[in-house]
């Protein structure tokens, strides 16, 4: 099977190209100055030193704070699902499965646009309230509305991974369990849990990283000034112009990526 | 194994329910009378005439449509030569290769659209469909990859040394042999790439020139200005296409598993 080895260069050429070189373009642009000239290299750290002023630490800690409540929710939602679903037999297994991913594959727009009718303030929620006498909630442009939305779309993330490490685990050490005289919760903390714990922390990593990089949930359902890191990434390239100090916002979103992933990469090893 | 109590089914169907509402009402009102989305007067297709006479919306379709093919079938020969090529290399640099090959899916999209998009200016490409097209190979070939590389896995090698011992030459038996074996896994991944350049928002966003606009593209503006009932129909739309490549997926997918027990036996 030596042929055809030469077939993989028109691969390496594309990837070079399109992966490797404009990834490590955004580098160059984070740590030089002015416009969009890369030719007359100046080297700054500027760029990092602007996010530090106060409005654009305070857009860090707020994407943050709503990746960690919508990954926790998730988590909490999440966890019962895929155990539940866990104990049907293999066929409605997957059936079920199945429902879980079918929204993976409807269009974000789409899924986000659906709360928006629900929860608008002439939307369908408060319109089913006032026929209970109770006055409009305004619910659209809250937090409230981002982190549902955020939920929403990225809940299968959690599920997924949940369910696939608790249905390849070896189902007799449960019974070895209760054989040895554990109840049904010293069961679950100390033999289901601990089993699960590799696909808690991919599902985790997924819905977080997930949360702290969307721009379009936020704009759809906090308003146009509602701001998260993948929003203040978004103005710097799109309306604002300043691509470096978008580059640098960037830079430091992949780090922090990197940083988490090796992060939960080692709690998974520990636990095992 | 123990059974399911009343109360977690009733979570499980709560759940399910709270996913699938918000999809059935836009489905819903896309067919009502009324303007307002909050009471159901009456069943009408006036919001998908609107749709259909409306010029822009069809223009941004016909883009998205070319964009998908055109990104589809480049994506397919580059996926596909990067699948055979991994699975014939033996270098030290393959986990590279093959880490690099995935990283398309792994890093945000909006950081993979901005660094496109720094890419396109500096190279002083003209923003509009070749950027769009260059922009959707990048996320579409790993799925295409991903998809014939599982295959290949799969495949057993002897068959195409049979056709070599047999006479043929390298590029007959790669022919006749390797494609044939390797094409359901290149329709089903190709099939995945299409539904996802045609859902694409996020890279495309920033890849976009100023007059060109996808479906997506389109919609996106349309709900941050605010919502029409035309948008409930254009959604109903592409929730019908979304379906309709699921289905088509599934089927190639379970005529994958026919050819397999074919040459299992062979």
């Amino acid at each position: 099977m030596k042929q055809f080895k030469h077939l993989i260069k028109p691969y390496i050429v594309w990837s070079v190209i399109l992966i490797v070189i404009p990834l490590l373009l955004i580098a160059l642009y984070a740590f030089t100055e002015e416009g969009n000239e890369v030719l007359t290299l100046s080297f700054t750290w500027g760029n990092f030193a602007k996010f530090l002023e106060a409005t654009y630490l305070n857009v860090i800690l707020k994407s943050f704070k709503l990746g960690l409540i919508t990954t926790f929710i998730c988590l909490l939602l999440g966890y019962p699902l895929a155990f539940i679903i866990s104990r049907f037999s293999e066929r409605v297994q997957s059936t079920l499965i199945l429902m879980v991913t079918i929204p993976m594959w409807i269009n974000m727009l789409l899924r986000t646009y659906a709360w928006m009718n629900l929860l608008a303030d002439n939307g369908i929620i408060n319109h089913l309230l006032s026929f209970l006498g109770i006055s409009p909630v305004t619910m659209m442009y809250t937090d409230f509305s981002v982190i549902l939305g955020l939920i929403c779309n990225f809940m299968p993330f959690m599920i997924i991974p949940i369910h696939t490490s608790l249905n390849k685990m070896d189902k007799s050490l449960i019974e070895a369990a209760y054989d040895l005289g554990a109840n049904k919760v010293q069961t679950f903390v100390k033999v289901i849990w601990k089993l699960s714990i590799p696909g808690v922390v991919n599902g985790i990593m997924m819905v977080f990283l997930l949360s702290i990089s969307t721009f379009v949930i936020p704009k759809l359902l906090g308003g146009g000034q509602y701001m998260l890191i993948g929003n203040l990434i978004e103005s710097q390239f799109i309306s604002v112009g300043d691509w470096n100090f978008g580059s640098a916002i960037s830079l430091i979103l992949a780090v922090i990526i990197l940083i988490f992933m090796s992060l939960m990469k080692k709690m998974d090893k520990q636990d095992e | 194994m123990k059974k399911n109590s009343k109360l977690s089914g009733f979570y499980l169907g709560l759940i399910f329910f709270l996913m699938y509402l918000p999809i059935a009402v836009v489905v819903v009102f896309s067919f009502n009378q009324s303007k307002l989305p909050v009471a159901f007067t009456g069943f009408s297709l006036e919001w998908y005439d609107k749709l259909f006479h409306n010029s822009a919306m069809m223009e941004a379709l016909v883009n998205s449509l070319i964009l998908g093919v055109l990104s589809c079938a480049i994506s397919a020969v580059i996926g596909t030569l990067g699948a055979v090529g991994l699975s014939r290399i033996h270098w030290k640099s393959k986990g590279i290769l093959e880490y690099i090959s995935i990283l398309p899916l792994m890093i945000p999209e909006i950081i993979l659209g901005m660094v496109l998009m720094a890419f396109f200016y500096m190279l002083g490409l003209p923003f509009g469909m070749l950027t769009l097209l260059i922009g959707h190979t990048v996320f579409c070939v790993p799925y295409i990859l991903m998809e014939v590389k599982a295959r290949l896995v799969g495949m057993d090698p002897s068959l195409e040394e049979a056709a070599r011992d047999l006479g043929a030459s390298p590029f007959r038996a790669f022919w006749d042999i390797t494609l044939p074996l390797i094409m359901p896994a290149v329709v089903s991944g190709s099939l995945l790439a299409f539904a996802m350049s045609m859902d694409d928002v996020v890279i495309s966003i920033f890849v976009n020139g100023p007059r060109l606009s996808t479906l997506p593209i389109k919609v996106y503006t349309q709900l941050k200005t605010g919502v029409t009932p035309e948008i409930n129909a254009l959604c109903t739309i592409m929730l019908g296409v979304t379906i309709l490549v699921l289905i088509l997926y599934s089927l190639v997918g379970k005529h994958k598993g026919g050819k397999n027990e074919q040459t299992d036996r062979a």
